[in-house]
């Protein structure tokens, strides 16, 4: 496999197989030391307050920017609306690389890369989500799934003639001047962004199901072109 | 300017009938000339796209009738009182400036394929080496029994953009209170599958608050139709006991009007109407069928490029095309603009052409804040254009999903006028 992530179809299979999972769930114990590297920002557990951060209390299940009282960004506020809830598997993923889940997000958090860590601090957070029905025992903590998009996809070089051509369907909804009422910007992004954006699309874990379905057909070359096009569009 | 313009490029066809070669003219003329008719969703996009990524090496000649479009695509919004009628006209200004496209706002009356020109009614003939071919819809005749063109005023169609648009919305602000709004509904396949049913939901919001004992009548000779279980289910939330949908089981195929009366006739029972939306059955645009490009009511077209099956030379685009899977939607003809611009580029000079990729979403409105959507992406077949994946909204999906689903729309709408008029 050329990704080192696993794509839908894999996933799906290896959640079929959730037993594999079993000595894989994450250590809180473990976890709470792995949480150090958010205190700055945010409080969890008994009087935990909204600080640069929501406080995480209760976040298992929660729709994105649900939580009353804090102010989040617009692109937190946008991936709500189009439907992101926190998961496991959507906390995992967003923990491991914040932007390749919400674009503009004020969590300037470069992410927590290591699998195992990953695992142990979702298991630690999970103790303050006291809805069990928000949290189903299938659905592990712990994954050992890595999202990071393989370098290797990173480093190509898109053609910006195919990307122009290409982009022409972006270009239907999205605005070429980079405004953005009602559908966001895509012009001047970072390649990289782009990139980890659009696969984060194809696996789903971003929630709009226009943007799945275009993402779904593009291959590594093609989105390597509309990145490679769509970071000088001005 | 336009005259002149016109006057030369007269000139040339005399010389394209007699030499009968086109490569060979292409080049001892200068530049290949492509001329494209209609300026809607597939003409203006295939226009602005050959235009502005050609960079000059190639002519292009825009005809459209009017100085000022209407697009067809959110009039509905107009209807229900969400938009005002100048938010949904455009003009040509950048085209022409920014692009270069030669403007003519005329009305192409005829083809002659083996000459490769295109007379227009103003008079003068433009000569193309390749022919943009994107009419949009006329009615068929006799579709509707009682109902012609010259009955238009008394019971629009409203399914083109602009005086008809207008004309409506102003019989319904003028209905008695408590009279009835009827529609007849076309039969498949036609322009936007859920553009009536987003029509009945806005006509039911503007009269809730002006004339809340309104009632609703629609005849339709389907059984079904598109986002029919969102539509229904948002009738039900907002406009409970306004809406009697007469689909095909209950004769709503069986209809006759009488613009005259002002009634309506389902099944053989005869109802007095207010306001009469009725919308034909639809075919091609007419120049379509003047250009021989047409089969039955349509024009059937190669899924790779969107060339006629007729004449490699001809490309039909949106409503008017007969394509496969594709509905007839603006933001198809959007996106089939784009991969013809990309194969009459291709032709026309030595630029890469890439291979056919194609995408429509619809949105629909059916009350404040409360928007729905369906899309498919589709690709090129030996036989048609054929889907590959879709989506559709749910029912049942939260207040803030549909407003962040009515917002896109509006980017959308935002979004595809730029990208047709620049």
């Amino acid at each position: 496999m050329r990704l080192r992530v696993l794509l839908p179809a894999a996933l799906a299979a290896v959640l079929a197989a959730g037993a594999v999972f079993g000595d894989q769930f994450g250590d809180a114990e473990a976890g709470e030391k792995v949480f150090g590297q958010c205190t700055g920002c945010h409080e969890i557990g008994d009087n935990a307050r909204d600080r640069i951060g929501p406080h995480l209390n209760g976040i298992f299940g929660r729709k994105a920017a649900a939580h009353d009282g804090y102010r989040y960004s617009k692109s937190m506020q946008r991936a709500g609306k189009d439907g992101l809830i926190w998961t496991a598997e959507t906390l995992d993923a967003y923990l491991e690389n914040p932007r390749a889940l919400v674009s503009k997000t004020r969590m300037s958090f470069r992410g927590v890369k290591d699998a195992q860590d990953r695992a142990n601090l979702l298991a630690y957070m999970r103790d303050f989500s006291d809805n069990p029905a928000d949290i189903p025992e299938a659905e592990p903590t712990a994954r050992g799934t890595d999202h990071d998009v393989d370098p290797a996809i990173l480093a190509l070089e898109g053609d910006p003639e195919f990307g122009e051509y290409l982009a022409s369907e972006c270009l239907t909804c999205h605005q070429s001047d980079g405004s953005a009422d009602g559908i966001p910007s895509i012009t001047l992004w970072p390649t990289e962004d782009f990139v980890i954006a659009m696969y984060a699309y194809k696996r789903k874990l971003r929630p709009h199901p226009v943007m799945q379905m275009m993402a779904g057909r593009l291959n590594d070359e093609e989105i390597a072109a509309l990145a490679a096009y769509f970071k000088d569009l001005e | 300017m336009t005259l002149n313009r016109r006057m030369f490029l007269g000139t040339g066809a005399a010389a394209a009938a007699v030499l009968n070669a086109p490569a060979v003219l292409a080049e001892s003329h200068g530049k290949p000339r492509v001329v494209v008719i209609g300026g809607g969703a597939g003409g203006a996009t295939a226009a602005r796209y050959i235009a502005k990524d050609s960079k000059g090496a190639i002519d292009v000649t825009l005809i459209e009738p009017s100085r000022t479009y209407f697009t067809c695509f959110f009039s509905n919004l107009y209807l229900g009182g969400f938009k005002e009628i100048d938010d949904l006209g455009h003009n040509y200004g950048t085209l022409a400036a920014k692009y270069g496209i030669n403007v003519v706002h005329d009305w192409a009356v005829d083809v002659d394929r083996d000459a490769k020109t295109v007379s227009l009614a103003g008079g003068g003939t433009l000569p193309y080496d390749k022919l943009v071919l994107s009419p949009g819809i006329d009615f068929v005749e006799g579709a509707v029994d009682g109902w012609d063109l010259s009955a238009q005023n008394a019971m629009p169609h409203a399914y083109k953009g602009g005086s008809q648009t207008e004309l409506l919305k102003a019989q319904i602000a003028g209905m008695p209170e408590g009279g009835t709004f009827a529609m007849v509904a076309p039969p498949n396949p036609f322009r936007c599958p859920p553009g009536p049913y987003e029509r009945v939901s806005m006509v039911a919001h503007a009269l809730k608050a002006s004339n809340p004992t309104a009632k609703i009548i629609v005849a339709d000779p389907k059984g079904k139709f598109s986002k029919q279980a969102l539509f229904q289910e948002g009738w039900a939330n907002h406009y409970e006991g306004m809406i009697d949908w007469i689909g095909e089981d209950f004769g709503g195929g069986n209809v006759s009007v009488d613009p005259n009366a002002m009634t309506l006739t389902i099944d053989g029972e005869v109802t007095d109407v207010d306001v009469c939306n009725v919308i034909p059955a639809m075919k091609a645009g007419r120049i379509a069928e003047m250009a021989g490009v047409t089969e039955g009511n349509w024009a059937p077209v190669n899924a790779a490029d969107m060339s006629s099956k007729a004449d490699a030379d001809v490309y039909v685009l949106g409503d008017a095309s007969n394509q496969g899977d594709m509905p007839k939607s603006g933001f198809s003809a959007n996106s089939q603009a784009k991969v013809c611009a990309n194969a009459v580029r291709g032709a026309l000079t030595d630029s890469k052409v890439f291979p056919a990729k194609f995408s429509n979403t619809c949105w629909s409105l059916i009350d404040t804040n409360d928007g729905v959507k369906v899309g498919a992406t589709y690709e090129a077949t030996e036989e048609k254009i054929a889907k590959v994946d879709g989506f559709i909204s749910a029912t049942g999906e939260s207040a803030d999903l549909r407003q962040a689903t009515y917002e896109e729309s509006e980017g959308w709408y935002t979004g595809i006028t730029s990208d047709m008029f620049g």
